[in-house]
């Protein structure tokens, strides 16, 4: 018997999901949960040609995975989730693919944005974009816009999409309005005008919007970053799985997260020694 | 010459989750990576929902999963003074090690931390020799970080002596092996003595080819950031440029690492087996392959930086665009 097009062992399957993933939740709350988990979602491609989707078919893939892994954070309760959805290097790809991606990603905030009550709303997320966004297309730009407005006043949870970012734009752009300030003639006040301090470029940075991931996480057995979060990651545990991004389950969450607490005393005894 | 950025740690349990952790002298001549069959900790159930099987729901996963885009590796011609497993073509042009578990290999050895300390420099100088025989052509090791200054007095001191009797010593070889050293960081906070050993050591040497050693003393990549900040405000206020002007290129030629005609590595090692960067070149270390070794940096040596190189040649880099034919992607990471 099918309900909302899913049929009754489907059901009965993600109920029994859900109940062990509160089990697990309980579990792993006896330890400190992280507050800002980051995700390099890589291997959307190579999943899309293994399972001979049409193209695109993997990106769609891993947005559904995206969804689900928000899902799973929010389960736990983890305030913040960041994800590197598009780089500004990708612009470099053949321009079909570019604008494959783009128009992706209209179409699922259009279908997002159709429904009464939107998927993060449910789940009480708001959702950001970071990054050079003047690089996006007028439509893509608009749909960004119009999603960011419509979960403004979702509270629980932040989801930051890092689209057309990279960690040294990020840095560069920091840099520019740091100097455009320190330049402003109402800042003129004394010999100190001109001494730039770490906190002054950390509030000009596009990732200002959620505080140092406490992990990162890369698919597709990548051991890089990529031009990822470089200024935020000088103390987040690094932590690589071999499987592709749509292949991510919560069971590679929970491994994460029982990562995180094994290193998570010795750090902030670090922190205190500073 | 070197520094720990270890703490105390619990008992490591865990094994790297990396899935290329073959021993180096198992590389096989012939080997086809197979995604399916990486190490994986994690197993998969069906009561957890995945994409994958959101797919399958709506009927578009139904296809048997094919195995991966095979990525066969052919090893070159061996070079004779190379060991096995290892492409001359393909070695990284510069590598950054952080060297932490200094401390640890002392405690592990009932021996004062000053013996560890001592140990890491007897490992620096062979790792040293190593990358100058096998084709490396810049080091840049983490000396002593930012945070470091807030150790006890007593250790910071010690590693401050160790510092000036390690420059002191190995000064005439420096000079014999055609090797240039570089000292980066906020240099004014050490003691004066130390910084004209550095000022010397820099100019007696600057004219040296054969291999760059870059040491990283009281060194963060926020503070190499800020002071590059800095240093273009200055030149905004004085009208040298303009804030709109300011783009990567003008950034990376005020870091700290503009002393080198390499500046970006191509492989960090961290040992000691924590999976962080600790504030170590973060501009840099952008399209950085990283190794996390699980060995103490005192007992990181030869068989180690062979199997940290090894599994950097193996590795496909893509920095960000569509992936290439595998020649042709072989030439890139050369070219990079």
């Amino acid at each position: 018997m099918e309900k909302d097009g899913i049929n009754k062992p489907a059901r009965v399957l993600w109920r029994l999901g859900y109940f062990l993933r509160e089990l697990i939740v309980s579990t792993l709350s006896v330890g400190p949960i992280p507050t800002h988990v980051a995700f390099i979602m890589d291997g959307n491609r190579r999943y899309g040609k293994q399972q001979h989707l049409n193209q695109g078919g993997g990106h769609v893939a891993g947005y559904l995975a995206l969804k689900l892994m928000v899902l799973y954070c929010r389960e736990l309760g983890i305030k913040y989730v960041t994800a590197y959805a598009f780089s500004i290097d990708n612009f470099k790809r053949s321009p079909e693919e570019v604008r494959c991606i783009m128009d992706l990603m209209v179409e699922k905030i259009e279908q997002e944005l159709s429904q009464v009550d939107n998927t993060f709303s449910r789940m009480g997320v708001r959702v950001h974009f970071s990054g050079k966004l003047e690089l996006l297309s007028q439509p893509a730009m608009d749909a960004v816009k119009r999603l960011m407005a419509a979960t403004a006043g979702n509270s629980k949870a932040l989801l930051t999409i890092c689209f057309a970012y990279t960690s040294t734009d990020e840095i560069v752009h920091a840099v520019q309005e740091t100097c455009r300030r320190k330049l402003a003639p109402d800042q003129i006040e004394g010999k100190g005008n001109y001494v730039v301090k770490v906190e002054d470029i950390e509030k000009h940075l596009y990732m200002a919007v959620a505080p140092e991931p406490d992990i990162i996480i890369r698919t597709s057995g990548g051991h890089r970053l990529s031009n990822f979060m470089l200024w935020q990651s000088s103390n987040t545990c690094l932590i690589t799985f071999s499987q592709l991004w749509p292949a991510m389950s919560c069971w590679h969450l929970v491994w994460a997260v029982l990562k995180f607490q094994r290193n998570y005393y010795y750090l902030e005894k670090k922190k205190k020694q500073m | 010459m070197l520094f720990s950025l270890n703490f105390t740690l619990p008992p490591i349990f865990f094994t790297n989750l990396s899935p290329q952790s073959k021993p180096f002298w198992n590389v096989p001549l012939h080997w086809r990576l197979k995604a399916k069959n990486q190490t994986s900790h994690v197993p998969k159930s069906p009561l957890c929902w995945t994409a994958e099987q959101e797919l399958i729901q709506q009927g578009k996963g139904e296809n048997s999963v094919e195995e991966e885009e095979e990525k066969v590796f052919h090893l070159g011609l061996e070079d004779q003074t190379l060991p096995l497993g290892l492409r001359r073509e393909a070695m990284p042009r510069h590598v950054a090690v952080i060297m932490d578990g200094n401390r640890r290999w002392a405690r592990l050895r009932d021996l004062p931390v000053g013996s560890g300390y001592e140990a890491g420099v007897r490992s620096l100088r062979k790792i040293v020799e190593l990358c100058c025989q096998w084709g490396v052509k810049v080091l840049t090791v983490f000396a002593f970080s930012s945070e470091n200054w807030f150790r006890p007095k007593v250790e910071v001191e010690f590693l401050m002596s160790l510092f000036d009797r390690g420059m002191q010593e190995d000064t005439g070889s420096f000079l014999r092996d055609n090797i240039r050293v570089s000292v980066i960081g906020d240099l004014a906070k050490l003691p004066e003595t130390l910084q004209e050993l550095i000022i010397n050591l820099e100019e007696a040497t600057k004219s040296n080819t054969r291999f760059h050693l870059i040491v990283a003393v009281s060194y963060s990549g926020h503070y190499d950031v800020v002071q590059a900040c800095q240093r273009l405000a200055m030149k905004a206020k004085c009208g040298l440029i303009e804030p709109s002007d300011i783009n990567e290129s003008l950034v990376e030629q005020e870091l700290e690492t503009k002393c080198t005609e390499f500046p970006y590595p191509d492989l960090l090692i961290r040992t000691g087996g924590e999976f962080r960067i600790s504030n170590f070149m973060l501009w840099q270390l952008a399209y950085a392959e990283l190794f996390f070794a699980q060995s103490l940096w005192p007992d990181f040596g030869e068989v180690e930086l062979l199997k940290a190189l090894v599994a950097f040649q193996q590795r496909r880099r893509r920095y960000g665009n569509a992936p290439a034919k595998f020649k042709a992607l072989e030439v890139a990471c050369v070219e990079f």
